[in-house]
């Protein structure tokens, strides 16, 4: 079925806001404005976008280290966003996560996770919640190829097996885990073969592609709310940058892989299918990106002239009332 | 007063919790067949043996508005879930701001004493103590075992109780009616004037025998058992070593970096406590080895009545 226009444009929006969030938050890491570690989302952004577009607020998702784009696609703040990731005490978390632990529980985004893998347990955990609830909402787990062969991964399929949790399984396969590929790390190979030995429902899709990755994410869960969950969804893509932005870390990828990889860009390659359909002009292509500017340069804005924590709010939080 | 066994005064906390509240769920490996038979198998779910995955799920469900009680049987078997323990559960209130709350109970059993040999047995709560975040029951009485753990179906953050194994079938007082015992409130089981003596679980009752045998002796000691480990009642075992000027920490656990360790730290880093301090503090630990198989090497590692009468008559010179 093909998708009506304002869909189209939807996901044209939600997908050119990770890439110009991404492209600013690199940019200020650059200068030299920004703390720690920032996992770039940048070439991935058709995923994200894709499968939380069928998501509402009763949907829950867990995230990954990687998780800025999982955070705007599900609806969260980009205000708070940002001045999470500058460190300020405006930001989601106060300033005490950062751009890895950033998360919106009133949106169901249950937190981006920095330890790979560990947040497929917890996901499994926001699925059992979602069966009890009996309401027809779901649980998403975003992970990449590394994960896969983490023993909480196999945990989690085994039990959403069992349990026929409605869990999403989204495995953004961007074909290495920090340097390592996973064509050395993977006994099974093609991934697929776990949750096929797992008997859990799945499918393998071109990851840049946000039209094709909607397809897929919205029968997934449409099995998922009849109850005939869960469902693996392996998402072939690729990160443009490094494992993390860093001076230090040496990108040990193949340079004409990723060039071959940039010129398969999502963002690109959308809205010049949108303009070639005829659903969206260079003008219309324009102004919506003026806007997502204006959009990330007021959430800079704020995050700038926010204040930092007083070193004594690290004693806040620890636990709750 | 009716008497029950620390184990169904624990079961019976969790049966009153849950007909209270229906967003709770109780995860295991085995099966709890009273709970299942009254609360369904959607809310007491048996589990595979993963446990990195079930104490990972309770932090799904308490983020997503359930409560869960998740038993792990052997702390042992909690080694396997350090990553959602230590990673996930102790610092995902903080890490996200306080945004949200992860009411989860998590129970383990501790201690020697069935032969069960090195992977069956080990007292690990100080180790938790050094990750912020959790809080720490270490229940010695069925009567406390159900109050602190009815307080613990009513916190709002991950808490962990340490059930020594040689308990669980112990029988004791239990009101009919409802009571609750809050966190960080150590009990005086023996109230005396020499000595301090602050135990733990099951060795509250190797020190309280001993306090009996030394009391024929002339020595009058004052038993504290803190119950929680996180919080720790500082305050009462300060004031009672005020009292008495001389204090021994019995610890079934190993003896590096423990919590008889810190507690010893409380009280000489305490200019007031230390200044009435009539002679040195003194450890009875557990050995800095792995619980051995056999009984007699099993009981020769871990303290009892007479390394603790040993202890006290050193302090007090004798």
């Amino acid at each position: 079925m093909e998708l009506d226009k304002k869909t189209l444009i939807d996901l044209y929006t939600t997908m050119l806001t990770i890439r110009r969030f991404e492209e600013r938050a690199h940019n200020e890491w650059a200068a030299g404005t920004l703390f720690g570690f920032v996992h770039s989302y940048i070439g991935q952004e058709a995923i994200a976008t894709g499968v939380c577009a069928h998501l509402t607020k009763a949907d829950r998702i867990v995230s990954n280290h990687r998780g800025h784009g999982h955070c705007i696609a599900k609806g969260a703040d980009m205000k708070k966003m940002m001045a999470e990731i500058y460190g300020k005490k405006t930001g989601y978390c106060k300033g005490k996560g950062g751009s890895m632990h950033i998360a919106d529980f009133s949106i169901g985004m249950l937190g981006a996770d920095g330890i790979v893998g560990a947040g497929l347990p917890i996901a499994t955990g926001a699925a059992i919640a979602a069966l009890l609830e009996k309401k027809g909402s779901i649980a998403a787990v975003f992970f990449g190829d590394g994960a896969c062969n983490e023993g909480e991964f196999h945990e989690a399929l085994n039990l959403a097996g069992i349990w026929k949790l409605p869990l999403l399984f989204v495995c953004e396969n961007n074909r290495y885990g920090v340097n390592t590929p996973a064509s050395y790390a993977m006994s099974a190979g093609d991934i697929t073969r776990i949750p096929e030995a797992y008997h859990i429902k799945n499918k393998v899709v071109y990851g840049n592609d946000v039209e094709v990755v909607y397809k897929a994410a919205e029968e997934a869960i449409a099995i998922l709310r009849r109850g005939e969950g869960p469902f693996f969804l392996e998402c072939e893509t690729y990160r443009w940058h490094k494992h993390f932005l860093s001076k230090a870390l040496e990108d040990l990828r193949p340079k004409d892989e990723i060039e071959a990889w940039k010129k398969r860009c999502p963002v690109a390659a959308f809205e010049a299918k949108l303009q070639q359909q005829g659903v969206m002009t260079r003008a219309d292509a324009d102004a919506i990106n003026q806007k997502v500017l204006a959009q990330i340069e007021d959430a800079c804005r704020f995050a700038v002239e926010s204040p930092y924590p007083q070193p004594q709010d690290a004693l806040e939080d620890v636990y709750s009332a | 007063m009716r008497e029950i066994t620390y184990e169904q005064a624990t079961l019976e906390a969790i049966q009153e919790e849950f007909r209270r509240d229906p967003k709770t769920v109780h995860m295991s490996t085995d099966l709890p067949a009273d709970l299942q038979g009254e609360f369904g198998a959607d809310r007491i779910r048996v589990t595979p043996i993963a446990e990195n995955n079930f104490v990972g799920a309770a932090i799904g469900l308490a983020g997503s508005g359930f409560r869960t009680v998740c038993n792990l049987r052997m702390a042992t078997f909690g080694f396997v879930a350090l990553d959602q323990f230590m990673n996930h559960a102790a610092k995902i209130t903080y890490m996200f701001g306080g945004q949200a709350k992860f009411p989860i109970l998590y129970r383990m059993t501790v201690g020697a004493g069935i032969s069960a040999a090195a992977e069956h047995s080990i007292s690990p709560y100080s180790m938790y103590m050094n990750v912020p975040g959790l809080k720490i029951l270490l229940p010695t009485t069925p009567y406390d075992a159900k109050g602190l753990l009815k307080t613990a179906l009513r916190d709002n953050n991950p808490v962990i109780s340490f059930e020594h194994v040689l308990l669980g079938g112990m029988t004791g007082e239990v009101p009919e009616e409802e009571y609750f015992i809050p966190f960080g409130q150590a009990k005086m089981r023996r109230e005396g004037s020499d000595v301090t003596v602050v135990a733990f679980a099951k060795m509250v009752y190797d020190a309280l025998e001993a306090a009996e045998d030394l009391a024929k002796e002339g020595i009058s000691v004052e038993v504290i058992d803190p119950r929680t480990l996180a919080p720790l009642d500082r305050r009462t075992i300060l004031q009672s070593v005020k009292k008495t000027g001389r204090l021994v920490v019995v610890d079934e656990a190993c003896q590096t970096c423990g919590v008889a360790g810190e507690i010893i730290a409380s009280v000489t880093s305490d200019k007031d406590a230390f200044g009435k301090l009539k002679a040195h503090p003194a450890r009875v630990s557990g050995l800095d080895i792995p619980i051995p198989f056999s009984p007699p090497m099993e009981k020769f590692v871990v303290p009892d009545k007479a390394k603790i009468v040993t202890a006290v008559k050193e302090v007090m010179g004798r």
